[in-house]
């Protein structure tokens, strides 16, 4: 699984990076940033989906990819 | 003595032809039907709004009132979000619902960019302000936030009933934005006489509420100067340097965003620490909970900030339309309620309650789309300090007399007297 952010409606309210700091980062206007390829490691599968439950501009996806 | 000529002369100045905005009638005094006839400035709102937001949101989920020259009260969550994206139907050149609207002509900057700004302008004003309000930037802040908070509990010592709103939650973001703006710290009363003056004394006479006004700006111009001689590293001398399209920003969006900030700043913060002091004041399971899982208050927090959100934006209507089934007027208000729609039950199940280790909250504390508040990772990191520091210093503490609980009126609501027994 990866996660990916729609650049177009992340308001950077910074859950992500809160909740998955493994899996997000933030970029120097405060805006959510995927860290590396966004391939989610089993360890951190819980984190990404509260990552993607808890953005409030629905702007996380979690897709199947390698 | 530095020259810069914006600030030189005051942009107040008669001469500036700036159109005069339209007044109503101002209509005060017991709520009929909430309806047909709400006002948030009463004091049964003040006091319980909830109750009111929910039995609205059943059988008239956009309600509407004549007071404030017109204004409807959405109390869904689908409808909140929906006009806080729609920056074309609903502009945000006054984002605090009072008895005058500004000129159309304001727009798209408004009187404090960018919170009053619409697009394409806003997007840039809001660029400048967001490398400094990141939570990496504002974690700067937190070692002094911490040491400020210790000294507000050491200075409670010896009492058993302490003003918690009073003596603890109003003075953090006020020492913390005075420090990022480079104000005296010892300016915080007058701080507080502006945030009531400009948020609370809404239906006080026109005139009367554009002279208190006056003397925040009065205020904001000396610090602008004091800054134009001694430039430092802060926000006044940020936003006195900033350029926006090849040039210095004018005079009145350099003062609008200082009032922003500062105003923004404290009542909200202010009223987020007053409310969960409040909430685990009188409950003690929570509190308890709390005091021995520490690593549980980001969740926590979360949820305290969806149940009591502080903050109520407004918009204006930019044409006559119909939308979701009422009838809107160019020019009529727009109360955007993320209190209430965080507490839609479609959204959020257990709406009504405090689930203190709730998992999943996608809240809208703090704004939806475009306008998500600039301050929030100051906001949560204030929030966060102030709660651990509280209760690893007073884990027990009940609420001192219920009935003298007093909250502010008007769009920021929060505990403006909160007597706790420590």
């Amino acid at each position: 699984m990866k996660v990916r952010i729609d650049s177009g409606r992340c308001q950077g309210h910074g859950r992500c990076y809160d909740i998955a700091p493994g899996l997000f980062g933030d970029d120097a206007e405060g805006y959510g940033t995927v860290l590396g390829d966004g391939l989610v490691p089993p360890g951190q599968a819980h984190e990404a989906g509260l990552a993607v439950a808890n953005c409030p501009e629905r702007a996380i996806t979690l897709a199947e990819g390698a | 003595m530095a020259i810069d000529d914006r600030f030189s002369q005051d942009f107040r100045e008669p001469g500036d032809e700036r159109p005069l905005g339209t007044r109503n009638e101002i209509v005060t005094g017991m709520v009929s039907d909430w309806a047909t006839d709400f006002s948030h400035l009463e004091p049964e709102w003040s006091a319980d709004p909830y109750p009111i937001q929910d039995d609205l949101r059943q059988r008239c989920p956009i309600a509407h009132t004549g007071r404030f020259g017109g204004a409807w009260l959405p109390t869904r969550y689908e409808d909140v979000a929906a006009i806080a994206y729609d920056t074309e139907r609903f502009s945000s050149r006054s984002i605090i619902l009072s008895n005058f609207r500004p000129p159309r002509e304001v727009a798209p900057i408004g009187g404090s960019p960018p919170i009053s700004s619409d697009p394409p302008f806003h997007h840039d004003a809001r660029k400048l302000l967001l490398p400094p309000f990141t939570r990496n930037a504002v974690a700067r802040q937190e070692p002094a936030t911490r040491a400020f908070c210790h000294s507000l509990i050491d200075a409670l010592e010896g009492r058993e009933v302490v003003d918690a709103a009073r003596d603890y939650a109003q003075h953090i973001p006020m020492r913390v934005i005075a420090d990022m703006l480079g104000f005296p710290p010892e300016d915080g009363p007058q701080f507080r006489e502006f945030v009531e003056n400009l948020l609370e004394g809404i239906n006080l006479p026109t005139d009367e509420r554009i002279e208190r006004v006056g003397r925040l700006f009065d205020y904001l111009l000396a610090q602008v100067n004091e800054h134009l001689d001694d430039p430092r590293e802060d926000l006044t001398t940020y936003l006195i340097n900033a350029e926006l399209y090849g040039h210095k920003l004018d005079s009145s969006h350099v003062v609008g965003t200082m009032a922003l900030l500062l105003i923004a700043g404290i009542d909200t913060s202010w009223s987020a620490i007053g409310a969960s002091l409040w909430h685990l004041a009188r409950t003690p399971g929570d509190r308890e909970r709390l005091v021995a899982e520490p690593g549980l208050l980001p969740t926590a927090m979360e949820e305290l900030l969806r149940v009591y959100a502080p903050v109520t934006m407004a918009r204006l209507v930019q044409e006559d339309m119909r939308w979701r089934g009422v009838d809107m007027k160019a020019d009529d208000w727009i109360l955007l309620s993320f209190p209430a729609a965080n507490r839609d039950p479609a959204q959020f199940d257990r709406a009504g309650e405090v689930v203190i280790d709730r998992e999943i909250n996608r809240h809208a504390a703090f704004g939806l789309g475009i306008h998500r508040c600039v301050g929030s990772h100051l906001a949560r990191m204030e929030l966060r300090v102030a709660l651990e520091v509280w209760l690893e210093r007073i884990p027990e503490f009940t609420l001192a007399d219920p009935a003298a609980v007093t909250w502010a009126a008007g769009q920021i609501r929060g505990p403006r007297t909160l007597p706790l027994r420590i």
